[in-house]
């Protein structure tokens, strides 16, 4: 059990190291979101339930951490992101998408 | 303290420091903001580990507080940052 506690806050601890070193390395804010959001969400969350599994007296705590994390994260993220959007933020160079500026061309020709 | 746990509040103190980099020297407002949602997530998984190493259930408590009110702040500052006031 302590083997298996220590293997998942290893996983954990690690994504959560890969977290910072995207949102260091990205070239552009959405980048950034998307590496700094999901790497630590999985990272937060397996490390919290590492911790659970090595102590079972505090599983249930620990469980109730990861599940609001894993719950307001992505919400945080989101806002965000879209805030960057709406407040006018320009995508790097190479980008080749912008969905969000077509659907607004769409919209405005219906 | 075992040679594990010191490897792995190094991993987490790194990320800290590579995201706390991205914060002192991000081009505009949002980078900023993501940098410190970044920040607070590392901190309330390295505040549980900190705990686990030094035996006090206490550092639980203080997690989920800090991770309560840094996302109630976060959309907050992204209200702000979408319009203006």
């Amino acid at each position: 059990m302590h083997i298996l506690g220590i293997v998942v806050t290893g996983i954990g601890v690690t994504f959560l190291f890969l977290g910072g070193l995207g949102l260091f390395r990205f070239p552009d804010v959405y980048n950034r979101v998307q590496a700094g959001t999901k790497c630590t969400t999985l990272g937060a969350f397996s490390t919290v339930v590492g911790v659970g599994i090595m102590q079972p007296g505090w599983f249930w705590k620990a469980l109730i951490i990861g599940i609001f994390i894993l719950s307001t994260n992505p919400i945080s993220s989101h806002s965000l992101g879209r805030a960057a959007y709406k407040s006018g933020t320009k995508l790097t160079e190479g980008s080749v998408v912008d969905k969000a500026r077509e659907f607004e061309q769409y919209r405005e020709e219906q | 303290m075992s040679i594990t746990m010191i490897v792995f509040l190094s991993l987490i103190g790194l990320g800290l420091v590579l995201s706390f980099l991205r914060m002192l020297s991000g081009p505009t407002a949002p980078d900023r903001a993501v940098a410190v949602d970044t920040m607070t997530t590392i901190i309330v998984a390295s505040l549980v580990l900190l705990g686990f190493i030094l035996g006090r259930y206490v550092y639980l408590d203080v997690a989920l507080v800090y991770s309560l009110i840094s996302f109630i702040g976060l959309v907050a500052l992204a209200r702000f940052l979408e319009r203006g006031f």
